[in-house]
C-alpha cells in the first residue's frame, strides 16, 4: 500500500492506530520464538480480522515464530504481539512452544556441523 | 526414531552477548540469514541525558531495531539467533531475550575483557548455558584459553574457545561448542 512512499517517509498508518491504541493485549507475553499457525477455523463471533491479520493469517498457513512473523510484517514486535493475541482470542491461531529435547539438540548439532 | 518433517515444528533460542563492538552481528551473519526485527520500548530514566526528547518530553517509547540470525536445520527445526543489546540501558530487553533460552555465547575481546563481565554475570545468575568465545582480533594477543578463564574466573565446566568470528568454520565451530554444552547441561538435570 505503500510503495510510492519511501522508507524514510515512515508507514502512512501509524502502527498503533492499526490495533486501536491498544498497547497491551493476550499476546503480551507471547515470546519471540513462540510458533503461529492458523487453525482454519472461521470466526463465529462476529471478529472480522483487519488487513494486517488477514496477512498474518496467510502467513501462518505452516508454523511460523512470532520472530518472523514481525519481520515480514515489518512492524514493531508490540503491535504485532497485540495483532496475534486477537486472532488468538477468536481461535484463529493456535501458538505452540515446543520445548528442547535430547535427540533435537543432537539433531540440531549435526544439522550445525553439515552447514 | 523419526525424524520425519510431522514432527511438531521447533525453534530454539541462542543468545549472542558481549561487550559493544566484540563482533556479535558479525557472527550471527557470518552463519546465518539475517532478518531485521522493529521493536519498541520504554523509554526508561537510564536513558536520560542520552536520549534527546526535547520537545517530545511526552514520548515514552521508543523504537529500537534489531537483527536477528535465522538457521534452518531442518523443515519444522529453526534455530534463532540473537544479539543482545550493547549498551546498558537496554538491559531491560535481556530478560524478554533470554527466557526460554538454549544458551548464550558470550564473546570475548582480550584487550577490553571487563566489557564481558555483566553477560557473564548475567547468565550465571539465570542459570542459562553458556560458553565463553574469545574473539581473535588482528593485532589482539592470542591469550591461551585457560587464562581467559582464569581471568574471568569461570567455573572449571564452562567451556572457553578461541574464535575468529569473521570466519564462518569458526562461527560454526562456537554454536557447535553451545549446543553440546547445552545438551550436557540439559542431561545431567536429567539424570
Amino acid at each position: 500500500m505503500t510503495q510510492w512512499m519511501d522508507e524514510e517517509a515512515g508507514p502512512v498508518v501509524r502502527p498503533y492506530a492499526l490495533i486501536g491504541g491498544r498497547t497491551r493485549s493476550s499476546g503480551d507475553t507471547l515470546d519471540l520464538i513462540a510458533m503461529v499457525t492458523s487453525t482454519g477455523a472461521i470466526s463465529s463471533d462476529g471478529f472480522v480480522p483487519g488487513p494486517e491479520q488477514e496477512r498474518i493469517l496467510a502467513m501462518v498457513t505452516t508454523a511460523t515464530s512470532v520472530a518472523d512473523v514481525a519481520s515480514d510484517l515489518n512492524l514493531p514486535l508490540g503491535v504485532v504481539r497485540v495483532l496475534l493475541g486477537d486472532l488468538q482470542d477468536h481461535k484463529l491461531i493456535s501458538i505452540g512452544r515446543a520445548s528442547a529435547s535430547e535427540r533435537i539438540l543432537k539433531e540440531v548439532i549435526n544439522g550445525l556441523r553439515a552447514l | 526414531m523419526d525424524f520425519g518433517p510431522s514432527d511438531e515444528p521447533v525453534a530454539l533460542k541462542i543468545l549472542i552477548a558481549g561487550g559493544f563492538g566484540v563482533g556479535k552481528t558479525t557472527l550471527v551473519g557470518a552463519i546465518s540469514e539475517i532478518r531485521p526485527l522493529r521493536t519498541e520500548e520504554v523509554l526508561s530514566d537510564r536513558g536520560i541525558g542520552i536520549d534527546d526528547v526535547d520537545g517530545v518530553e511526552g514520548k515514552t517509547t521508543t523504537t529500537v531495531a534489531m537483527d536477528f540470525g535465522r538457521i534452518t536445520i531442518r523443515e519444522g527445526l529453526v534455530v534463532y539467533l540473537f544479539g543482545t543489546p550493547g549498551q546498558e540501558r537496554f538491559w531491560f530487553m535481556w530478560d524478554e531475550l533470554s527466557y526460554g533460552a538454549l544458551g548464550a555465547v558470550v564473546l570475548a575481546d582480550t584487550r577490553r575483557l571487563t566489557d564481558c563481565f555483566p553477560s557473564i554475570d548475567y547468565f550465571e545468575q539465570r542459570g542459562t548455558p553458556f560458553i565463553v568465545a574469545v574473539n581473535c582480533f588482528d593485532g589482539a594477543d592470542r591469550h591461551e584459553a585457560d587464562d581467559v578463564r582464569i581471568a574471568l574466573d569461570l567455573d572449571a565446566d564452562v567451556p572457553v574457545l578461541l574464535c575468529d568470528v569473521r570466519r564462518r568454520v569458526s562461527a560454526k565451530t562456537v554454536l557447535v561448542a553451545l549446543v553440546e554444552h547445552s545438551l550436557k547441561v540439559l542431561t545431567a538435570s536429567q539424570s
